[in-house]
């Protein structure tokens, strides 16, 4: 890819920690502002595929591996459930997070929290999955 | 206290099922999963059947939300009976799958087939059993998506077009439909059936209605392949692996007619005078084309599995004449038919299956010596084939008989004799696959008889053929219950 | 529909808008041969109703939906989020429809439905 172009390398490495750093606050924002899993999650990835852009894909490859993107994916999903799960066990119906602290609205912002989560690591996943499967192609 | 979360776990189950099998890297114990969890399935939608008839509809709330804010679950005989059904399928066809899916897909594509499958399954008990709108259009996306990769992972290349076709019709269907929703949504302000079977109902301007019937019709008229949109279907079915198309074949289309039934009868039936409308008019028009061009094609397919999937496409056209009658009749006969078809089909399709992969070829020519070399296939066969025809003594005669009876109830003769007609054409194309078994001269390859583990499947479905033909006691009388009590709309 | 002299009725404008996505759409799903144009035309047409279902949750003078003090008339949350659900669904076809259509182009090395058809059998 880009290996002697200096300035995309430089800004690409200043550039992605930030990106992270901003993918985490509109993750942890999403319940008092504009934002949330689904958003945070395609910033993440986003930084993944300007890596991949700037380093090739086998180096991203080496810190994202495409095994361990799998296994991403149906993580989020399972985690989800999981939390469908777990109000089931602390004696509410499916999904109910009132009960998963003994003050319902705590109970509601915990439920979303890890719902929302579980939406993060899908959707990254997912991002990055389709960016390698297309950019694996035809090599 | 966990009776109470089965309409959740009936879902969930095999949501979290789908998740864990992607993860997992190894063929069996995916295929294991999937299995166990169709069974859980099975039994869970089982006694949900048992409590709904027993003690009426079961509401669950999600999230313990109260209705109609929150997304509610809604049990009654009417999808219990569906429920059962599309679980029950999964159930017979998984442990069949495994030799089947180890012939068809390559190795490392496995656990991504099972988890396709088990999304699948979760797609189409949602939609079955939730009592949202909205809801129903998500679950709908999630069964259809999972389905094209069921589809695209066919052995020939044809498969990968056929997946294509699939996506782009069955998007622009769902698509359909939740414009539909919207044009409810917008007027009612609810996408709760049972609220908005109420709403509906003090609905002065109805043109907005009118406008979303047609969108629900045309989007759910592709789902379940009613004629002429069926175009996706016989490629679809063709080139599938075969757990995939005898899943597919039993289920998905019989859950877009119950959606339809639904919204019809319990959501729109109390406000809208659908008798009045021409509505019935089309649907029998329709259904009456797709019994006989349908079985015409069929008789014209030299692919083994591309007649039964037009053959498919006809006995859909028995399913919504039942709607088309309108009548409470005419319900009764559309769901048994419903039910007995997926029965029959998944029966054919598991063992057409099994004699494609011993012969190796998808045409019909080359089942040759079929009947000597695997009699209990043929015999298999010949039994789902002549219920195929509608012969008494078997559950293609129940569902045939009730819909004519249904018909001639109404005064409409002309419609009993086109069902009489249509059997005479589907004998036509049954004698076909018999003939090329019995008489053909058996190709030089030698084959032997499909594995235990496959047989036992096909013939359990074949054997419910016969059982079900013979004994109506749970088919027709739940059935009659179901259509009384989505005439009598969601009032309870 | 829209009166350039000055007065515009937003809902007509709206629904317009819809009704020209979806025709749009529509009409390149049917009318390219090309699977790519196709999905275009397939994410414009699902595109319309994003369109249809947002539009009606806006209340004229509804502020955003945060409870706050002071404030009576609240806009719809609702479409919003069927709608955001319904985008990813929409997403998740592209991706699966664009992935299908690399497979096929392995197979087949085209990507004309007519060509494809022609190359299955050939006449």
């Amino acid at each position: 890819m880009m290996h002697r172009e200096v300035i995309p390398r430089v800004v690409a490495k200043l550039l992605i920690p930030f990106l992270l750093l901003y993918a985490l606050y509109v993750q942890f924002h999403g319940e008092l502002g504009p934002g949330g899993g689904f958003q945070a999650g395609v910033i993440v990835a986003a930084a993944v595929i300007l890596y991949a852009l700037i380093f090739g894909l086998a180096d991203v490859k080496r810190i994202v591996p495409l095994r361990l993107v799998e296994i991403l994916v149906p993580l989020g999903v399972v985690l989800y459930a999981g939390v469908g799960f777990a109000g089931l066990a602390a004696g509410g119906n499916f999904l109910d997070y009132f009960v998963l602290d003994p003050d319902p609205v705590h109970g509601q912002e915990r439920g979303i929290f890890w719902v929302e989560v579980g939406v993060l690591v899908t959707v990254s996943s997912t991002m990055t999955a389709i960016y390698y499967a297309f950019a694996g192609r035809g090599r | 206290m966990i009776a109470d979360h089965l309409p959740a776990l009936q879902v969930a189950i095999p949501l979290l099922a789908a998740g864990i099998c992607a993860m997992l890297r190894r063929s069996v114990p995916a295929w294991a999963l999937a299995t166990a969890t169709s069974l859980v399935a099975a039994a869970i939608s089982a006694w949900l059947l048992a409590r709904a008839a027993s003690g009426g509809p079961i509401s669950y709330r999600l999230g313990s939300w109260e209705p109609p804010w929150g997304i509610e679950y809604r049990v009654d005989e009417a999808n219990a009976l569906l429920l059962l059904l599309v679980a029950g399928i999964g159930a017979v066809v998984m442990p069949y799958a495994r030799r089947s899916v180890a012939r068809e897909i390559a190795e490392e594509s496995h656990p991504w087939f099972y988890a396709s499958y088990l999304l699948c399954l979760t797609g189409l008990l949602g939609m079955s059993i939730t009592a949202d709108a909205f809801n129903v259009f998500v679950f709908m996306e999630v069964a259809s998506l999972s389905s094209y990769v069921l589809i695209a992972l066919g052995r020939d290349r044809k498969a990968l077009f056929a997946a294509y076709q699939y996506l782009i019709l069955g998007t622009v269907g769902a698509t359909f439909f939740i414009i539909g929703v919207g044009f409810l949504y917008v007027v009612t302000g609810t996408l709760n059936m049972v609220d908005l079977a109420a709403r509906l109902a003090t609905v002065e301007d109805v043109r907005p209605v009118v406008v979303g019937i047609a969108f629900l019709s045309v989007g759910l008229g592709l789902k379940l392949a009613l004629f002429p949109l069926h175009y996706w279907l016989p490629n679809a079915y063709a080139y599938a692996p075969t757990v995939g198309t005898a899943f597919l074949a039993a289920t998905a289309t019989k859950v877009a007619i119950y959606l339809l039934l639904r919204f019809f009868f319990t959501v729109l039936g109390p406000s809208f005078p659908f008798a009045a409308s021409p509505i019935p008019a089309i649907w029998i028009a329709l259904s009456v084309a797709a019994i006989i061009l349908a079985s015409i094609a069929a008789i014209h397919q030299a692919g083994i599995k591309r007649m039964l999937a037009y053959s498919s496409v006809a006995q859909i056209g028995y399913i919504t004449l039942g709607i088309g009658i309108g009548s409470e009749a005419g319900l009764t006969g559309a769901i048994v038919h419903l039910f007995n078809h997926a029965v029959m089909k998944g029966a054919l399709f598991l063992l057409v299956g099994g004699a494609i992969l011993r012969g190796g070829d998808m045409n019909i020519d080359a089942l040759g010596g079929l009947a000597r070399r695997m009699p209990a296939t043929f015999a298999g066969i010949v039994i789902a084939g002549l219920s195929l025809i509608g012969v008494p003594g078997t559950v293609g005669f129940v569902g045939k008989w009730l819909l004519a009876s249904a018909a001639i109830e109404q005064g409409q003769l002309w419609l009993a004799f086109a069902i009489v007609g249509a059997s005479a054409l589907a004998v036509v194309y049954v004698w076909r696959i018999v003939e090329a078994a019995c008489f053909r001269p058996p190709s030089t390859e030698e084959f032997a008889e499909m594995p235990i583990s496959m047989l036992m499947p096909a013939w359990i479905l074949t054997a419910l053929c016969i059982y079900f033909g013979l004994d109506t006691s749970l088919t027709v009388e739940v059935a009659g219950r179901a259509a009384a009590l989505l005439i009598g709309g969601a009032a309870t | 529909m829209i009166d350039l002299t000055g007065t515009i009725e937003p809902v007509r404008a709206i629904h317009g808008g819809v009704v020209v996505l979806m025709v749009v759409g529509l009409y390149v799903l049917v009318a390219r041969g090309n699977l790519i144009k196709k999905l275009i035309g397939l994410g414009v047409f699902q595109t319309s109703v994003y369109l249809l279902y947002i539009a009606p949750g806006k209340i004229a003078g509804g502020s955003p939906p945060i409870i706050a003090d002071g404030i009576v008339t609240y806009s719809n949350p609702l479409p919003h989020v069927l709608i955001l659900t319904a985008i990813v669904v929409g997403v998740a076809t592209l991706a699966l429809g664009l992935a299908l259509v690399v497979r096929i182009h392995e197979e087949y090395g085209t990507i004309e439905e007519d060509e494809i058809l022609d190359r299955d059998d050939p006449a």
